[in-house]
């Protein structure tokens, strides 16, 4: 029991520490929207892929920058309605 | 690393990325100098701007094997060094300095703070350190920051504290900078967002209400902890905060831009906020609004000012005032904000503002700038905006204000910066009929791009060429005496005479030099103190000071075929085949040593060395015979004109020299013998100092006329000047002190040697057929540009002609039939209005415009565009083929993909077209046939067999030329998603989709069927592909990844038995796909996105290499290995080396199949007791490593 209960207890220190570690009751909503938003950052962290986007955009790396991020706000929408 | 794989490639980098993301100023050196430092790619750069030339010269580069995120200088208080912080994808915080002394950076720091890789939470994205150097910040995009206090110990040592955590779960950051605050607490300031409500909502109200706030952290340096000082909402929009000056020098507080306004906050001061002014004009939208995308804070003593940048590239110049006490002192209470129109620059990625009064403009396409401030922009008409009349509210609505855009007024250009960034497409192919291939590119983006070719070679400038009369066979400078600075005499030789010329002000004919007139000469030297020689055939003749003149005449019925002076010995070689040696006594004249050494063959060539410092003479002769060999000879007194050593050649020598130049190896200087020879070969090998021993010979192949070797000089380096069918320079690289022998990208040249005077200190003079020219160095890699209209997106070459087809178009940009229309329109209303040049100011924008055009350029004999057509209905070039079709008598026409009313994100458009344009006028002017319309845009065409083949969405179609338009003769869905790429050998299509790799179709004639029958298990964003043989495809990917495909042979001999292919429809696909997959070869992360691939060579004679392209810049290479020892040898070095200098390569598979050449060229840097370790450890000598590694570059490229 005891072993169980340092499981779960370094799983929440994980779950905390590294956004996006799943967890058994993970859901879809969760699951896509930390995808869009690792995606999301890694595009804004490349610098090559952030001017490949703005190439292909025709705005400045500043402004696609700024969009990815909001685009990390809104992640993959709003939340399914949850069932009570 | 996956050590089974039968194929290995050795991964260069030819040219590094030109792309600066990121740009600091600093006083780097601990002097009053400032410098910048740049961050491209993995590459970190100092440079040093040159006030008094207005130049930016780069003194050092270190390849730093990761990729540098953010940058940030600081600077301990009491100190005047700035330090370098480096926020990277290795998941540590690096602190380095720049060691002036011996040119290099010094890690001071790395603390490790968590995983590797660009991660969501991973800080590393933002820096900020807090200006008086107490404190500095690292945060990522979410959640973390951490805050290291910075301190210096007893010893006065830089110290760093453990990190104090500032997290906020679910917090996107997206801004951060530090407050000035003077010295209290540091204070950073950063822009949220939090979107935990957000993710919890179903209705979506909650996101629609989410706030950016501003934040600030302070660090209490008492009680070492970090709180969140304060927070207050601003604009949503807002994307960029800019510290204002505090403490003694302002207000404190920080700048938020946002979408249309320039907002002043702080947390104990009213807003204030001022619109950012939008253009005026004809063509412009009253309501576009504008953006901040980078700008700078620049004080100067007891003021500042704001340089801003918008979008368009327009800078404004805001201002802050503050209110005045009754005594007229400032109260540190801010009043108002003002904004005006300053000047216009290309939109940068960073600007910086150089205390000597410059502006480093780091563009994010195209060229960099370096500008001189001739005014601020003080006392000019530009209307002047202040916040008093408008809320500092955003929610509260304003009228826009407006500016006229001009042309510079307060900034002049000093100098620009080459930058092939953004490279968009290349092909390489010999259009010069030089003796190796040129590098056509496009790239640049808007009304900036450019075409570019580039040329490997060191690049000269020409100072005088002058016609003679009659062809000389050889020229020569010399000094008057040792003490002279700069060359008083050119020495022509002529088949029947000599011509002297003296150089003053004017470069003229002298008579009264005492040199023989009436003879060729074969060598001139300033002998000693004040005399001179001359070698003619019938003798030499040694002309005193004072003008006596002693002759020593050769031997009956023998000449001099062969001489080597230096300014203390002189060697001839007799017709007979002996040799003649002299020395100088101690009175200055020349004294034959009395013995004549008898070469067994007649003697080609001789070469003294330069008498070493401090030495009475050069101990080494060496002697070329025509009996392919090279002997040294012994110049010591004890042992004059012994045999030493001796070299076998594969042809006759024809020159020789014999130098000491600056050595990798030994780390000092070496002493170097060069021979060239009469097949074009060039040799260099090391000589001993002591026995005389020959060792460690290079070899390279430089042209189809024997060389010609002589000594120059180069920034103050000896240097060995090669002359074959093409001029070449051999010199030390300055970083690496390893030996390159670069092309010179000049005519080629009969003689050269060096030349010395007031106007041209380092220079040297050579003839080329008639005429004598002298030149001056400049710095390597020539490129040839010329402006494009649009952002190019592909280009093809014409089959036959040198002319070249570019496609271009700009998103978001009004055609020019809408500006036209637009233009007379306001004309007919307002009369006149001024154009501005879309070089500059950039085009006039709309969204869901396209403006796009074919232009054809001529690179090789005009240089320029030579035809332009612009394509209507908005339609925009999306692809290009010349196709050859066998229905037209296989005439090749220029196929055009276009999409009409495209969208980017997400994509979307109004269906596609096929142009069909005929070549007119060979190929300068295009005549339309006709256009079919499709339902997607042609992503991909490809003449195949007689006809087109075009990739339509994920559709594979094959199009025959009909009289009214295409006539579609198969088709197949052959990818998942959409075709992008098309390359073809026999009946073999390889397609690349846009995210799902790379599929093999193959197209069965007989029936008329085009059947995919392998594909890849992963999903590759395929960028651009070649194919390397026909069963293997090389390719890139957006993430930056190159990898090569191979087909495995079963599956590809079946694809092609002969027969219906049913076997192949009927196979049963696998997971979805098709039958078979392809195996991974090769698979290497390069840091940059490949934007075209090819498999060619890039020197006379060298192997089959893929040449690779990337985005920011970067030119690569994939060489393959040609033996298993090799692979062997570079792996086991290239593990020594990460264990000397531990590389990180981001990307999921860092390497498979690949050695990282750039980081076994790391070997030349190191120091001489790690390469004897490396040396050692690999069981080899050290010049044999450096060989090896060097032969690697030399043998296929430069």
């Amino acid at each position: 029991m005891a072993d169980k209960l340092r499981t779960l207890q370094n799983l929440e220190a994980l779950q905390a520490r590294y956004i996006g570690t799943g967890h058994a009751d993970t859901t879809k909503y969760e699951w896509t929207s930390n995808i869009l938003r690792d995606s999301y950052s890694s595009y804004v962290g490349h610098n090559p892929l952030l001017s490949y986007m703005s190439v292909g955009m025709g705005e400045p790396k500043e402004k696609v920058r700024t969009m990815m991020l909001e685009k990390m706000v809104r992640g993959a929408g709003n939340p399914p309605e949850t069932q009570e | 690393m996956a050590t089974t794989s039968h194929m290995f490639m050795y991964s260069l980098t030819i040219q590094p990325p030109t792309a600066i993301t990121q740009a600091i100023l600093g006083q780097f050196s601990g002097t009053k100098e400032q410098q910048i430092v740049t961050a491209s790619g993995s590459k970190l750069t100092i440079h040093r701007p040159d006030p008094s030339q207005g130049k930016v010269t780069p003194i050092f580069s270190q390849d730093v094997f990761g990729i540098i995120r953010s940058l940030a200088a600081f600077r301990l208080a009491g100190s005047n060094k700035d330090y370098i912080i480096i926020g990277s994808d290795s998941g540590r915080i690096t602190i380095i300095e720049y060691v002036p002394s011996q040119n290099r950076f010094n890690r001071i720091h790395l603390e490790t703070f968590g995983k590797s890789g660009v991660r969501r939470v991973v800080p590393g994205q933002y820096l900020a350190v807090d200006p008086k150097g107490r404190a500095c910040l690292i945060a990522s995009v979410e959640k973390n920051k951490l805050v290291y206090v910075l301190n210096r110990n007893s010893q006065a040592e830089l110290t760093i504290s453990s990190p104090l955590e500032a997290h906020k779960p679910q917090t996107l950051v997206f801004a951060m900078i530090s407050l000035d605050v003077g010295y209290e607490n540091p204070v950073f300031a950063a822009l949220e967002v939090d979107y935990s409500e957000a993710d919890q909502d179903p209705t979506g109200l909650a996101y629609e209400e989410i706030e950016k706030v501003l934040v600030y952290y302070e660090l209490d340096l008492g009680l070492n902890h970090v709180v969140r000082k304060w927070s207050d909402p601003v604009d949503r929009t807002a994307n960029m905060l800019f510290q204002v000056p505090g403490g003694a020098d302002g207000p404190s507080g920080v700048l938020v831009c946002a979408e249309d306004s320039v907002t002043y906050r702080h947390s104990n001061q009213d807003a204030f906020r001022v619109p950012i002014p939008r253009r005026r004009g004809p063509t412009e939208n009253p309501e576009r609004k504008r953006t901040i995308v980078s700008g700078v804070m620049h004080k100067m003593r007891g003021a500042f000012f704001f340089l801003l940048q918008t979008d368009d590239g327009d800078m404004f110049k805001l201002n802050l005032e503050m209110v005045e006490d009754e005594n007229g002192q400032l109260t540190g209470e801010v009043q108002r904000l003002k904004i005006k129109y300053f000047d216009t620059v290309p939109v940068a990625s960073n600007l910086l503002i150089l205390k000597s009064g410059f502006l480093y403009v780091a563009s994010e396409a195209g060229n960099h700038h370096f500008y001189q401030f001739e005014k601020l922009g003080d006392d000019d008409e530009e209307t002047e905006f202040s916040s008093d009349d408008y809320s500092a509210d955003p929610s509260v609505p304003y009228d826009p204000i407006f500016f006229q855009p001009r042309t510079y007024e307060n900034l002049n250009l000093m100098e620009t910066i080459n930058s092939l960034n953004p490279l968009i497409d290349s092909k390489i192919t010999n259009l010069t009929e030089d003796d190796a291939p040129q590098i056509y590119s496009v790239g640049g983006t808007g009304a900036r791009s450019t075409f570019r070719t580039l040329k490997h070679g060191l690049e000269v400038s020409e100072i005088v060429e002058s016609e003679l009369r009659t062809v000389p066979s050889a020229v020569w400078t010399t000094k008057l005496t040792r003490s002279d600075e700069y060359d008083a005499y050119i020495v022509l030789s002529f088949a029947n005479g000599t011509l002297v010329l003296g150089i003053g002000e004017v470069v003229e004919e002298v008579t009264d030099t005492g040199f023989l007139s009436t003879a060729p000469t074969l060598a001139v030297q300033q002998l000693g103190e004040d005399s001179l020689i001359q070698v003619h055939p019938r003798g030499i003749r040694h002309l005193l000071a004072g003008g006596r003149v002693n002759e020593w005449p050769a031997p009956q019925h023998r000449s001099i075929v062969a001489a080597a002076t230096n300014e203390r010995q002189v060697a001839v070689a007799l017709s007979s085949g002996e040799i003649v040696y002299f020395e100088m006594d101690t009175d200055g004249t020349l004294a034959e040593y009395d013995e004549r050494r008898q070469m067994s063959g007649t003697v080609t060539c001789l070469s003294l060395g330069q008498v070493p410092e401090g030495r009475m003479r050069s101990s080494f002769l060496a002697v070329g015979c025509d009996d392919s060999t090279v002997r040294i000879l012994s110049l010591d007194p004890d042992s004059t004109l012994e045999n030493k050593s001796v070299q076998a050649l594969t042809s006759a020598p024809s020159a020789l020299s014999i130098m000491a130049m600056a050595d990798s190896s030994s780390g000092g200087t070496t002493l170097y013998l060069h021979i060239g020879l009469y097949s074009g070969v060039y040799l260099r090998t090391v000589l001993d100092e002591v026995t005389g021993e020959l060792s460690d010979t290079r070899t390279r192949f430089l042209g189809a006329k024997p060389v010609k070797l002589s000594q120059v000089s180069v920034k103050g380096q000896t240097a060995v000047l090669a002359l074959s069918s093409r001029p070449w320079l051999g010199y030390s690289d300055i970083q690496t002190k390893s030996f390159m022998l670069t092309p010179l990208d000049y005519v080629g040249l009969e003689w050269g040697w060096n030349f010395s005077s007031e106007q041209c200190v380092e220079g040297m003079i050579g003839i080329q057929g008639r005429s004598s020219r002298s030149k001056n160095w400049i710095t390597t890699c020539s490129k040839n540009l010329f402006p494009l209209a649009y952002t190019p997106r592909r280009f093809v070459k014409h089959p036959d002609q040198p002319l070249f087809y570019v496609i271009e178009s700009d998103n978001g940009v009004l055609s020019p039939a809408t500006r036209q229309s637009l233009i007379q329109d306001s004309e007919s209303r307002n009369g006149e209005a001024a154009i501005l040049p879309p070089e500059e100011f950039g085009y006039p924008r709309g969204t869901g415009h396209w403006a796009s055009c074919i232009q054809i350029v001529d690179p090789i004999s005009t240089k320029s565009v030579v035809f332009t057509l612009d394509l209507e209905d908005n339609e925009a070039a999306v692809s290009v083929a010349a196709v050859p079709f066998s229905s037209q008598d296989d005439e090749t026409f220029l196929v055009v993909g276009t999409s009409k009313d495209m969208s980017v994100s997400p994509p979307s458009s109004g269906g596609g077209f096929i142009h069909i344009y005929r070549f007119q006028e060979d190929g300068r002017e295009l005549e339309f046939i006709h256009k079919t319309k499709v339902e997607e845009p042609p992503l991909a065409l490809l003449g195949f067999q007689g006809r087109l083949l075009a990739g339509i969405g994920s559709t594979l179609r094959l199009y025959d030329l009909g009289m009214k338009q295409l006539l579609r003769k198969c088709q197949a869905p052959v990818v998942p998603k959409t075709i992008v790429g098309l390359q073809t050998q026999g009946s073999r299509i390889v397609v690349s989709d846009v995210r799902e790799s790379v599929t093999f179709v193959v197209y069965k004639f007989q029936e008329n069927v085009l059947i995919p029958f392998v594909d890849d298990s992963i999903a590759r964003w395929t960028t651009s592909t070649a194919m390397v043989d026909y069963e293997t495809v090389a390719g890139g990917d957006k993430f930056g990844n190159l990898w090569m495909m191979r087909c495995p042979g079963k599956v590809s001999e079946q694809a092609d038995e002969d027969g219906s292919g049913a076997h192949l429809v009927h196979e049963r696909g696998y997971l979805q796909g098709t039958p078979n997959r392809l195996e991974l070869m090769v698979h290497y992360y390069t840091q940059d996105i490949p934007t075209s691939l090819h498999k060619t060579q890039l020197v006379a004679g060298g192997r089959d290499i893929v040449v690779w392209t990337g985005l920011q810049g970067t030119i690569g290479m994939f060489v393959p290995f040609a033996s298993r020892e090799d692979v062997d040898f570079f792996q086991s070095l290239e593990m020594q080396l990460a264990a000397q200098h531990p590389p990180w390569r981001d990307g999921t598979i860092s390497s498979i199949g690949v050695i990282d050449g750039d980081l076994c060229e790391m070997y030349f840097l190191l120091p001489n007791d790690t390469k004897m370790m490396i040396a050692a450890e690999l069981d080899r000598s050290v010049r044999e490593i450096e060989r090896k590694i060097s032969d690697m570059r030399t043998r296929v490229a430069y």
